[in-house]
């Protein structure tokens, strides 16, 4: 049996995906697919019943839910072809992917391959947290699944572990459905989203607990509480029914991996030149999956930045040799967590966006861009909350005088 | 079936690895059989949390109870596996020695295995070890080669145990823990929440709780359980990739010590930890231990310290306080105890069963008629290198993404005569949740699939 062919195969139906395939058949790409492993579309945001979403897409405030809900339909209007319940559980070399459905296993063929798989929440057990393992112990996706998807209420007073703009979200959801949270525990010493925001737990009377360590869980079967020593070195009992791990997001890399793309320690997803593409001179990679964690305009944003690339490069000659450009490698230095691309390939088409860079911890201090001789290119002043990212522009930089490794590095402020 | 309140051959308390194994034997023997567990599922205590290895016992004290059990217990298994459609992983194990003492000791673990009859065993120099297993660190100076250990599904053999026992007429009483036991010179009357029986004779697989069951039925116990922690690490599937043969330590006096493993799912394990502890109800996992198996793994494989964890857990073993099992008897009260199986249990859980029915039927003079040919079926495959459910076109779509599991998976654990009583029971059944994410994708949804169907549901609450 001969593969059923596409012009591009996109793996997940979040903002980056919807938005990618979208723009794909708008540039008159003719045979576009999306697989989505779930039964619907609209990845995380689809889970978030509160605003804001859909500013820079839609020119207005929408819940994340009707923002899902736009998009999905936008991509069907468009006329892309949606195979949802469809798991791609390998990709390539040369575009060829395995695809599980309901119906069975097939082989697909297309031209390119653009994976937008996202990210997942870190989990207890990544985070190595101590105690028992009992039931109510869960991450925010799942929280707003029980509640938003399922009709369900998991838990009535739990513990939200973590500050990042998730964790507000998890406030928000809980609020929503009559669940009080009893904190808000943060294990670095500061807050990790940016310092206004945590203004929403004062007002709900949520104490923001930053520097607190968890020492146990504990219950059987469900929680009945949580252990902590707190930022002064005192230990302290919450009583509550539940545990939220919010934010420390990973990226849902399983693909990626066994297909075998290079993978990026600093951001544990692909490694990406600046148009999106991976290792595999094939596949292309947008979302959170690259950078955990954007918001969804900036997932949205990005797939169509890429998408035009791809149109563009199938349509200068079907079938074209893609582009093989060795390119330039930046690496992520003294400082800093990721720098996202990994790689600028100079001779390729489409302009250089600002490096998206995340450093650890806050950032204090000045970015310094160097060459493979050290000579200092650019520098830029930054001071942001830890889990917030930076954009440092690299526009009117000749960076094709030569090869040699780029550096990044942040220089803390004395 | 036996109802409750008729008068049976055997209650066997607990249903772990070892009372699972012992009404399929009983069972299969004739005899009329209950089980009363205290949780709601079988497997809910040790037999949940251990390190899913079939040992050939090359290292097993010479001439020992243990060392016969484990070795009709892998041989048994081996017999039955096909008929329940139980996989195996054919990896071999390696005792690496890392230094000139552990180097010193393998001569001395050959003669034993070869001793226990494991006549396959051989000593391996550095470079055939590095040619096995390129990615252990370079500083591997030798291992005993034992090319029959395997690994095995260690929740579904079990499971395979109990059903057939179910199928042949057991009955499995869950939320019983026993409450009070008398004996009036000819039968048993044990109380549970559940009511009274009555039965002709006891046998004691309680683990962990082995100690107090002999003292509720005798008055005193001969033995005292001494809790044992085993802390795990189950690192990401893309781990797997960087060892085939189970890596054991050159064990001490006291413990096998930490194993590195692949599992049947397709990840890899280290552990356990061996931490003596009085608390016997709280299988906890600590900080400093989980970091320790971690850097040990990194130890022995550098590669790991790129590996992502994807689960950690506890079990607590029921050592005692001597090293060999205690399993004795007092035939003219009807009294049997397989206790202290603090270890290698998943191997030997046939074998103690096949012992204990033999020390039983010594003190009968009649007896139910032996089932010459009791039925068997196939259970759903979990292993990581066979056929799963996902790959046969029909199965309602795949609910837990990360371990693959079909909706008809679901439905069919929920829908079996053996269904689990708890969500732990349900991940065992099919791998949901147990992957990755933990539940990040398919936690609410599987709370609304086992809405109603297991005696302590994921979420209680629906949404007013």
């Amino acid at each position: 049996m001969s593969a059923e062919t596409y012009d591009v195969a996109i793996v997940g139906g979040g903002p980056a995906g919807l938005s990618a395939a979208i723009e794909l058949k708008r540039r008159g790409v003719a045979k576009v697919a999306l697989f989505e492993r779930g039964t619907e579309l609209g990845g995380i945001p689809r889970h978030c019943g509160h605003p804001p979403f859909g500013m820079r897409e839609f020119g207005r405030i929408l819940t994340g839910q009707a923002y899902a809900r736009r998009l999905a339909g936008a991509a069907v209007a468009a006329g892309v072809t949606i195979l949802a319940k469809y798991t791609v559980v390998h990709t390539g070399p040369d575009g060829l992917l395995t695809v599980a459905s309901p119906a069975g296993i097939q082989t697909i063929q297309a031209a390119r391959i653009l994976i937008a798989t996202g990210a997942r929440e870190a989990t207890r057990a990544q985070l190595l947290v101590p105690g028992v393992r009992p039931l109510g112990v869960m991450n925010t996706a799942a929280l707003q699944a029980f509640v938003y998807q399922e009709g369900r209420i998991p838990f009535r007073r739990p513990v939200i572990v973590g500050s990042e703009l998730v964790s507000l979200s998890a406030i928000l959801t809980c609020r929503s459905h009559g669940i009080r949270p009893v904190a808000m525990v943060e294990t670095e010493h500061e807050v990790q989203a940016r310092p206004a925001f945590f203004a929403l737990p004062r007002v709900l009377g949520v104490p923001v607990m930053t520097g607190a360590q968890v020492l146990a869980i504990e219950g059987s079967p469900r929680v009945t509480s949580v252990r902590l020593r707190l930022a002064d070195g005192k230990e302290t009992v919450l009583d509550c029914d539940g545990l939220i791990f919010s934010g420390r997001f990973i990226p849902e890399a399983a693909l990626a991996e066994a297909s075998a793309l290079a993978l990026d320690l600093g951001t544990g997803g692909p490694v990406i030149d600046q148009h999106g593409r991976s290792s595999d001179p094939n596949i292309f990679v947008v979302g959170n999956m690259i950078h955990p964690i954007e918001t969804a305009g900036y997932c949205w944003a990005e797939g169509r930045r890429v998408a035009r690339l791809i149109a563009a490069e199938l349509a200068n000659a079907r079938n074209a040799e893609p582009d093989k450009t060795p390119g330039r490698r930046i690496i992520a230095g003294a400082g800093l967590k990721y720098v996202v691309p990994q790689r600028l390939t100079l001779e390729g088409r489409g302009t250089v966006p600002a490096l998206n860079i995340r450093a650890i911890g806050a950032a204090r201090g000045r970015l310094i861009l160097s060459d493979g001789s050290g000579t200092v290119l650019r520098t830029q002043s930054v001071n942001t909350a830890p889990q917030k990212s930076i954009r440092f522009s690299l526009a009117g930089l000749n960076l094709a005088v030569d090869s040699s490794d780029l550096q990044l590095r942040l220089e803390p402020r004395p | 079936m036996t109802a409750f309140g008729d008068l049976v051959d055997a209650v066997i308390i607990g249903a772990g690895v070892v009372g699972c194994a012992m009404a399929r034997r009983f069972s299969v023997e004739g005899a009329s059989v209950v089980v009363l567990e205290r949780a709601p599922d079988i497997l809910s205590g040790a037999s949940k949390a251990n390190s899913a290895i079939l040992h050939t016992g090359f290292d097993a004290p010479p001439g020992s109870v243990e060392l016969q059990c484990m070795q009709s217990g892998y041989d048994e298994y081996m017999q039955i596996r096909e008929s329940f459609n139980l996989p195996i992983l054919e990896t071999g194990a390696m005792v690496a020695a890392w230094d000139d003492s552990e180097e010193g000791r393998l001569p001395e673990l050959l003669d034993q295995a070869l001793l226990n009859g494991v006549a396959d065993a051989r000593l391996l120099g550095r470079a055939e070890v590095l040619a096995r297993e390129p990615a252990l660190g370079t500083h591997v100076r030798a291992a005993l080669l034992v090319p029959r250990e395997i690994i095995i599904d260690p929740w579904s053999a079990p499971l395979a145990y109990a059903m057939q026992a179910k199928a042949l007429g057991a009955r499995f009483q869950f939320n019983a823990g026993l409450l009070s036991a008398r004996f009036d010179g000819d039968l048993w009357h044990l109380e549970t929440p559940s009511g009274t029986l009555a039965a002709r004779s006891v046998i004691n697989s309680a683990g962990i709780q082995g100690d107090s069951v002999e003292r509720m039925l005798l008055g005193e116990a001969q033995f005292e359980i001494r809790p044992r922690k085993g802390q795990f690490v189950v690192f990401d599937k893309a781990a797997a990739k960087h060892l085939r043969t189970i890596l054991l330590p050159v064990p001490t006096a006291r413990t096998k010590g930490v194993v590195l493993t692949r599992t049947i799912f397709g990840n890899l394990l280290v552990g356990p930890t061996a931490e003596e502890q009085e608390e016997r109800e709280r299988p906890d996992v600590t900080r400093p231990e989980l970091d320790m198996l971690i850097a040990k793994a990194v130890e022995l494989v550098p590669a790991l310290a790129q590996a992502q964890v994807t689960a950690v857990y506890a079990g607590l073993r029921p050592a005692s306080e001597e090293k060999h099992y205690r399993v004795h008897c007092l035939p003219e009260k009807g009294y049997f105890c397989a206790g202290g199986i603090r270890s290698t249990g998943l191997t030997a859980a046939l074998g103690i069963a096949r012992h204990v029915h033999g020390l039983w039927a010594q003190s009968r003079t009649a007896g139910g008629e032996r089932f010459a040919a009791p039925p068997t079926f196939p259970l759903p495959n979990l292993a990581e290198h066979l056929p799963r459910d996902w790959q046969t076109p029909g199965h309602d779509g795949i609910v837990c993404h990360c371990e693959m599991v079909t909706g008809r998976e679901i439905e069919a654990a929920l829908g079996s005569p053996l269904p689990p009583g708890d969500f732990g029971g349900l991940r065992r059944r099919t791998r949901c949740a147990m992957g990755r994410c933990q539940g990040f994708n398919c936690l609410a949804r599987l709370a609304s699939l086992t809405e109603g169907r297991l005696s302590v549901p994921i979420a209680p609450e629906v949404d007013p």
